[in-house]
């Protein structure tokens, strides 16, 4: 009952606040109101008992790459005026892709759907054991992808440095 | 398993005389009744923290510039934060010109909406601790940094140049020293092998992380009360707000409840850096105890935890504000080099050689188990 009520609180937020994020004229704005979309998708892991997701829904999203959202569009030009209304191809082209989106999402959801039950009811996996999911080599751990990904990440430091490097 | 003498001025009796009175209602009121009382009693303690913090301060501040500080509400000026409440209150919210209105307004919440959840997060004494997760110490790094979006926000939403810089200098100044302060806290995250921090306080009864890992986490605990004062804008880190160049920063545009929110939050903060470095490095609200004093434990242990845990917090906010006091602002290349070219390499070395103290077995617990 109560899980239910947030449930709906939740998820109430985000569906508004996604469109709004969408159709905001103002860059700014949409940033925020994407921000809220986060912070919601937040406390439903939270709901769902991944607490470790939700700490890191919110260290990563919401105080990562929302700050750096902000200060990107903080550096461009005139962020707080109204944006001017595309050319009909385009908006016809942007409908296209939302259509296709909407597809693909919608046939992740329908063939997953089955296994939410079974998801759930591994919640709340201890620090300990995610520690070593991720840096074990057995079966189930996944030490090199995790890996790979520093790697990747590190190549996109030394890139950054690279574009901001003064000669 | 951790206090086995008699406590009996502990609050967590009270605690959970009301969770057995409530347990004849259905679950749904139970959890909503428990709810709102957590909510009302944090709340409470939230703001009566402020008024006590911001008159200490003040008086503080006085007695480091050799002044009387205030003296004229009520004995010894005791209530003049109260007063100075009243008046923030009463005041007119002033509603600008040519601002983005709803940023400008929902700015100033997430500011204290950040403070106020990692503010659960803090053990006052034994059972008083609102949020308790298995990731403790990542819930609080996580939360902690949804406070610069409010800044970032009120500075571009008030329009005005010097607020923009203020935002821009704090955005900057906040993501640099928040890396700092996680891996001072990981540090301890190693030695301990928990993030829980109610695990961590119960491992520290008889020794406390700071004295555990010795060298390693002595370095911790000076980074982490470097990065907390950098964070919480204040000490000699103040320049976001620095009043001789801009004015007051990024709430150069508010006024009323709305700077009160900002000024609440920033003291706050001060308070929260201090209760999370008392919890993680200086034992939280366990008292001092020595392996086999039996009779000088029992004593120890008749004062009560919550008192243990603000005396310890208290004296690190009065180290903070000796700080503040003590030395000049730095500029922000200053600031900026000293994070990134001297505290963040020493905290990546430091928490490799907290790895080879644990793995090898120097901590104090594993040298004298007989003694810690």
């Amino acid at each position: 009952m109560a899980q239910q009520v947030i449930f709906f609180i939740l998820a109430i937020i985000i569906a508004t606040f996604s469109i709004l994020a969408v159709t905001s004229k103002q860059i700014i704005r949409s940033a925020t109101y994407l921000l809220f979309v986060l912070l919601a998708t937040a406390g439903l892991y939270l709901l769902l008992g991944y607490n470790y997701l939700f700490a890191v829904q919110i260290a990563v999203y919401a105080g990562g790459v929302m700050v750096l959202f902000i200060f990107a569009i903080l550096l461009t030009n005139r962020p707080g005026e109204n944006i001017k209304t595309e050319l009909p191809v385009r908006r016809i082209a942007a409908g296209i892709t939302v259509i296709g989106g909407l597809a693909f999402c919608a046939h992740i959801i329908y063939w997953n759907i089955k296994r939410v039950g079974e998801l759930v009811s591994q919640a709340d996996i201890s620090p300990v054991k995610l520690g070593h999911t991720m840096l074990g080599t057995g079966k189930y751990e996944y030490l090199l992808p995790f890996e790979v990904i520093s790697i990747l990440l590190l190549a996109c430091i030394v890139g950054a440095i690279m574009i901001a490097r003064k000669r | 398993m951790i206090l086995n003498y008699s406590q009996p001025l502990e609050l967590d009796g009270v605690s959970k005389a009301l969770d057995t009175s409530l347990s004849a209602l259905p679950d749904f009121w139970r959890i909503l009744i428990e709810c709102v009382l957590v909510g009302v009693v944090i709340l409470t303690t939230y703001a009566v923290i402020a008024l006590i913090l911001i008159y200490a301060e003040r008086k503080i501040t006085a007695f480091f510039q050799a002044r009387y500080g205030p003296n004229r509400v009520g004995k010894w000026g005791l209530l003049q934060s109260v007063a100075d409440t009243i008046k923030i209150l009463l005041k007119e919210i002033i509603r600008i010109n040519n601002v983005d209105r709803f940023l400008f307004f929902a700015a100033p919440f997430f500011m204290v909406c950040a403070s106020v959840m990692t503010f659960g997060a803090i053990a006052f004494g034994k059972g008083l601790l609102a949020v308790d997760f298995n990731i403790g110490v990542l819930y609080v790094t996580a939360v902690s940094s949804l406070g610069i979006i409010g800044v970032l926000l009120a500075g571009w939403s008030s329009n005005n140049k010097y607020s923009m810089i203020g935002a821009m200098r704090s955005g900057a100044q906040f993501v640099s020293y928040e890396l700092s302060a996680g891996f001072a806290l990981m540090t301890i995250v190693v030695l301990t092998g928990t993030m829980q921090f109610s695990e961590m306080i119960e491992k520290q009864q008889y020794c406390w992380n700071i004295f555990n890992g010795h060298i390693s986490s002595m370095i911790a605990f000076v980074i982490y009360i470097i990065s907390g004062h950098a964070e919480t804008n204040r000490g000699p880190f103040d320049l976001p707000e620095a009043e001789s160049e801009l004015t007051a920063g990024y709430h150069t545009e508010y006024s009323g409840i709305q700077f009160g929110f900002y000024y609440l939050a920033e003291y706050l903060n001060m308070f929260i850096i201090a209760g999370i470095a008392t919890t993680v490095f200086l034992g939280g609200y366990m008292p001092i105890q020595v392996h086999g004093w039996e009779g000088f434990n029992q004593v120890m242990n008749y004062i009560p935890s919550y008192v243990w845990f603000f005396s310890k917090t208290g004296v690190l906010i009065f180290l903070s504000l000796w700080v503040r006091w003590s030395f000049p602002r730095l500029r922000i290349d200053q600031l900026l080099a000293l994070e990134w070219k001297y505290l963040l390499p020493i905290n990546l070395v430091n928490i490799v050689v907290m790895v080879i103290l644990v793995l090898t077995g120097l901590t104090l617990t594993d040298l004298f188990p007989s003694l810690f």
